[in-house]
């Protein structure tokens, strides 16, 4: 029942905020649904009753498919991160004005229910079903309220998205033709012989599919431009948690189901991770923009999670599951931060800020500590997910672990050449102005923090939260 | 006593917490009250700890705190280790650290109340990281307060941000050191996979010779790049001298008590791996001694007087990395130990000069200080005697040590070694001379605001005096007095394992004294030359320098060359990639597949012309590609 009531809140609220005439009606409205469905979010990470966390019910049964849903490890740590990311999105731009409110929050809130159902779904039908509904609200929400190259921008977007959809559906049709059992769940996939000939086949259709989500090199061009050109919470939620989408994709839909191909194409999937790790990891020195430059970054960190996945190592693939959920808040700080100097400045570009240290010491605090967790600084949480994943990637190989070992020092050029443009220096005519973080921002950032710090000394029980994925994978493997 | 370690490093975590998050309240008197005091308390507690210790028949404990990381086979306790080696560490640390929070209280006595609370925490958090690195039980704590000491440099190097060129000097300390902490990283990975455990205990235990030495080739060498860029040694040395960026007391934590020890202790710890890798410690020594002499190089021609110093700790570190790679280990901590000491005093006492000159740190514009500064004279006077390595001075016992263990490895070494320390003592006299003898060479302002510093900066300075004299009398060479060396005997459980592994070589006694006499000779020869010289230095005679002297100047162009070879290629990369190959390449190739489609529509549009036998054709074409394909891969379907 938890599991359903995750979807129905998202589900319901947004439809419902569609028709509320006031803007800050929907604002306290939608609020309250992401506190709302927070509070089941932990309860479900709490709850240790197994029917309550599982859902079934028929749905084109002819089809062989089910509306099936269940949370394991790894499904309650997104579902976890995607309730607190909406929390954070909400509290943290709550004074910014968005044009048609109404219409904005209802959005926001089916994408929500959208990912939601992507972490709970074991039915392949319904996941295809949930992983459309999450992302057709985003492209609404790019289109509207985005930058100026926002139209252009949402239909590569679009492209990009839509070809990788469509290659999961026709590997999704296939997957249930070989199937004897007729059947979308996820057991009997799980159950399937395939031959490595289909394995090789199937895996490609899925792979590109979610290796576009996350994004993989050379398949990333969408993101950088993306981020930059939606409006900041929906970059929050784009980055923060949808990258998620395509990771889960393949710790849950692929690798179990195509062990063999895994092994044949683990190298060929990690070398891109690695290759694209230290490309992004170059390019972000080079960014003035500070979205891009984040955003460049990102596809970094999500590479490593990548290659770490296919290291199948039990340490890599429990570094993964953790930083499933640090990388999610940690980039929502940095998000939040530099919301905060577009909305009082006008500008993102580094090249035209500096000094704010001095007019906004909270924002400059923050920003060092958001920054921090972005090195993977011992202590930070960020630097349990990255030690687990280079020791696994090592095991994989010592050679690609040293090439994307790289990324740990060009990770901090560029993250101290943004600190040091950014907050360093002496203030200029326009940061003159700046003011520091409004009480909400100030909030919203000291929680990361405490997250940042609690799961970076103790990350003892998110382990605990999802060891059962690593030994599910472990078995099919 | 030794359960409750952990009070050690909490009190400078609290101390930073107060002054961190209270910042905008307290006032100044109280955060340097509470910044001081915390490192007065894990000090006290370290002494009882060391009381402990020091008893015969202790052994090492470790107290375990809480689990870490604990997945799968990987267990990392966040457990702590007291032994004889991490008290001595924690006696320097939180000693000198001590009186470099006492002396900061009336040094950054000008900051406003809310940045000299930032400082003071940053500075108890610096200490805070130090502590655990030493303290951990295993790598990986060791490699938490490795990178926070790492941070700590960072924001301290950079604490007057408004300054362009020291946030740069921050960042490069950063990036520097973490290059070194990939290898660090790597070789943790490697122990792990070889030893199925990071915990010392575990992995020292199953190091053994034979079969495994090009492993452990392989694990130290690791190790010690990790070490190089903590501790300042090529090819990774050249943040060091930047860093002096930092307020002036920063420095002498970063030099003397924290950080820059911390390579020392790392391979000073995993002296059992060491002394079963003899190749790795061939490198080490090479490379210590190559430091040692260039930094000393270096150092003759600076006219910074923090630069002067500077150099001349990465050439004390490079000593220090000779002492490791001969087997000498206890020399090594015992030069770490003195060196604590007398660099503390040369550094703070710098601070006081610099201070009593309204900021100028040139010493060419200084002179005569010997009748301004009394105290701030002798001290830093003491310091350089100690750091020359004169009898009976600290640096004496703790140098002679290394240079007689590296005369037993290899007299070529002992020969180079030598040849560093002349040059030493003639900078350091050189940089007394220039800076306290002679006439005053400042302007009129400066002189006449010439004054000796306050108490709170005196007091340091002549505690740190006392034990730049003293403290080498803990480790009295065997040759001039039988069992007099405490210091080897309080640390012989550490590094017994490797004394049996590679025993260390013996030389005569009358070899020693005439060694001894014979380099003391020297050295006093080269301190008279160096005082000598510069005594009646006037500034007419500063002019363009030429050939060596100017290649002395510029530090070798070691940053130029590495700015040709490694910034600026990887820039140029990092611009291609951005300029060209992300916006032709890869995009360029994806919106070409985006006008191909559209192109494309339009022209499949056409066939939708709804004449029957091309929908037929079309069909068929199908079928047969159908056919092709299950002819060729018959398992798909």
């Amino acid at each position: 029942m938890l599991a359903l009531l995750l979807i129905l809140i998202p589900v319901a609220t947004g439809l419902a905020t569609f028709f509320l005439k006031q803007g800050n009606a929907a604002k306290l409205f939608s609020l309250l649904s992401s506190l709302a469905t927070l509070g089941i979010s932990i309860g479900a990470a709490i709850c240790t009753d197994k029917s309550a966390k599982s859902f079934q019910a028929p749905f084109l049964t002819n089809l062989g498919s089910s509306f099936s849903l269940s949370l394991d490890g790894m499904g309650t740590i997104l579902v976890l991160l995607t309730g607190i990311s909406l929390v954070l999105v909400f509290i943290s731009t709550y004074k910014n004005t968005y044009k048609d409110p109404s219409r904005y929050y209802a959005l926001m809130l089916l994408s929500q229910a959208g990912l939601m159902g992507v972490f709970l779904a074991t039915d392949g039908l319904l996941f295809y079903f949930f992983w459309e509904l999450a992302l057709i609200p985003v492209y609404f929400l790019c289109s509207g309220w985005g930058g100026e190259r926002r139209i252009a921008v949402t239909f590569k977007f679009f492209i990009y998205t839509f070809i990788g959809s469509l290659l999961m559906l026709v590997g999704l049709i296939y997957l249930y033709v070989l199937n004897p059992g007729q059947s979308f769940s996820l057991t009997s996939l799980y159950a399937m012989k395939l031959s490595p000939d289909q394995q090789s086949v199937l895996f490609w259709l899925f792979f590109v599919a979610f290796a576009i989500k996350m994004p993989i090199w050379p398949l990333h061009t969408w993101q950088p431009d993306t981020y930059e050109q939606s409006p900041t919470s929906v970059t929050m939620i784009l980055s923060g948690v949808m990258v998620k989408m395509g990771l889960l994709g393949v710790i849950r839909w692929v690798l179990p189901i195509f062990p063999y191909a895994v092994h044949e194409y683990g190298h060929v999937v990690i070398g891109l991770s690695v290759v694209g790790m230290i490309y992004a990891s170059l390019v972000a020195m080079k960014q003035d923009d500070l979205k891009r430059m984040i955003a460049y970054s990102s596809i970094a960190h999500i590479g490593l999670m990548c290659a770490a996945v296919f290291s199948v190592s039990e340490l890599g693939l429990q570094g993964v599951l953790v930083q499933l959920f640090n990388h999610g808040v940690n980039i929502i700080g940095l998000w939040i931060v530099v919301d905060a100097i577009e909305q009082k400045l006008g500008t993102r570009k580094m090249s035209e800020l500096g000094g704010l240290a001095i007019t906004a010491p909270s924002l400059a605090i923050l920003l060092v500590i958001m920054s921090l967790a972005n090195v993977a600084l011992p202590l930070t949480n960020a630097f349990i997910g990255e030690f687990l994943m280079f020791n696994g990637l090592y095991q994989f190989s010592a050679w690609y672990m040293a090439v994307a070992g790289l990324s740990i020092i060009l990770g901090a050029v560029y993250t101290l050449r943004m600190v040091q443009k950014v907050i360093y220096g002496d203030t200029n005519s326009l940061t003159k102005t700046m003011t520091d973080l409004s009480l909400n921002q100030k909030l919203i950032l000291a929680g990361i923090t405490v997250l940042i710090i609690l799961y970076g000394v103790n990350p003892q029980p998110l382990f605990k939260m999802t060891m059962d994925t690593v030994h599910t994978v472990a078995q099919h493997i | 006593m030794s359960q409750l370690v952990y009070l050690v490093p909490m009190f400078p975590l609290i101390g930073f917490l107060i002054n961190g998050l209270g910042r905008n309240v307290l006032p100044k008197p109280l955060v340097g009250i509470i910044g001081s005091a915390a490192l007065l308390a894990s000090f006290v507690v370290s002494l009882l700890i060391f009381n402990e210790v020091r008893t015969p028949g202790f052994s090492a404990v470790t107290v375990n705190l809480f689990d870490f990381i604990h997945v799968g086979k990987l267990n990392v306790p966040f457990a702590f280790q007291v032994d004889q080696l991490s008290v001595l560490f924690l006696l320097i640390i939180t000693g000198v650290g001590f009186l470099i929070h006492v002396y900061s209280t009336s040094y950054m006595h000008d900051e406003s109340p809310s940045s000299y609370a930032r400082y003071f925490a940053y500075l108890n958090l610096f200490v805070f990281s130090m502590l655990l690195l030493v303290l951990g039980s295993n790598y990986v704590i060791m490699f938490i307060g490795w990178e926070g000491v790492g941070l700590c440099s960072y924001l301290l190097i950079g604490f007057w941000f408004k300054n362009a060129d020291y946030n740069y000097a921050a960042r490069k300390a950063f990036v520097m050191n973490r290059i070194g902490d990939l290898a660090f990283l790597i070789g943790i990975f490697w122990i792990f996979a070889q030893f199925g455990s990071v915990n010392y205990a575990d992995v020292f235990s199953q190091a053994r010779p034979g079969a495994s030495a090009h492993v452990l080739t392989g694990i130290t060498l690791l190790l010690f790049i990790g070490a190089t860029g903590k501790s300042a040694q090529i090819p990774l040395y050249t943040w060091l001298p930047d860093a002096m960026a930092g307020p002036t007391p920063v420095s002498a934590l970063i030099h003397a008590a924290t950080m820059v020890t911390a390579g020392i202790y790392m391979i000073a710890r995993s002296n059992v791996l060491y002394s079963l890798a003899p190749a790795t410690q061939g490198v080490i020594a090479v490379i210590g001694l190559c430091t040692a002499i260039l930094a000393a190089s270096i150092a003759i021609q600076q006219n910074d007087i923090k630069k002067v110093l500077a150099y001349s700790t990465v050439s004390q570190l490079g000593y220090m990395f000779l002492g490791l790679g001969v087997g000498a280990y206890t020399g090594a901590v015992f030069h770490v130990m003195t060196h604590a000491f007398f660099k503390a005093l040369l550094f703070l006492g710098a601070g006081s000069v610099i201070h009593a000159m309204g900021g100028e740190q040139d010493i060419r514009k200084m002179g005569g200080l010997r009748k301004f500064m009394p105290v701030t004279s002798i001290t830093f006077l003491i310091g350089c005697l100690a750091i020359a390595g004169i009898f009976p001075f600290a640096g004496f016992f703790s140098k002679d040590e290394i240079l007689s263990r590296a005369y037993a490895h290899n007299p070529v070494l002992y020969v180079i070694g030598i040849l560093g320390a002349l040059m030493t003592a003639f900078y350091m006299f050189r940089l007394y001379s220039l800076t306290f003898a002679g006439k005053f060479r400042g302007t009129h302002d400066q002189e006449h605001h010439l004054h000796e510093s306050p108490a709170a900066i005196t007091i340091p300075l002549i505690v740190l005096a006392v034990l730049s004299v003293v403290g080498g009398w803990v480790g009295i060479p065997e040759f001039m007095a039988p069992n007099a060396h405490v210091l080897s005997k309080f640390l012989e459980p550490v590094f017994a394992n490797s004394h049996v592994a590679a025993p260390p070589g013996e030389i005569a006694a009358s070899t020693e004294w005439a060694l001894t006499i014979g380099s003391l000779v020297l050295i006093i020869g080269f301190c008279t030359w160096g005082y000598m010289k510069f005594k009646n230095f006037t500034l007419a005679e500063v002019k363009e320098s030429t050939g060596l002297a100017k290649i002395l100047e510029n530090k070798w162009y070691v940053d130029e060359l590495y700015d040709a070879i490694i910034v600026k290629p990887i820039n140029w990369i990092a611009g291609f990639l951005n300029n060209v190959v992300e916006k032709l390449g890869i995009d360029g190739l994806v919106n070409g597949v985006g006008k191909l489609v559209q192109y494309g529509s339009r022209q499949i549009r056409l066939l939708q012309s709804g004449q029957v036998g091309i929908y037929v054709l079309l069909m068929v074409i199908g079928i047969v590609v159908l056919f092709v394909l299950q002819l060729f891969f018959p398992n798909l379907i």
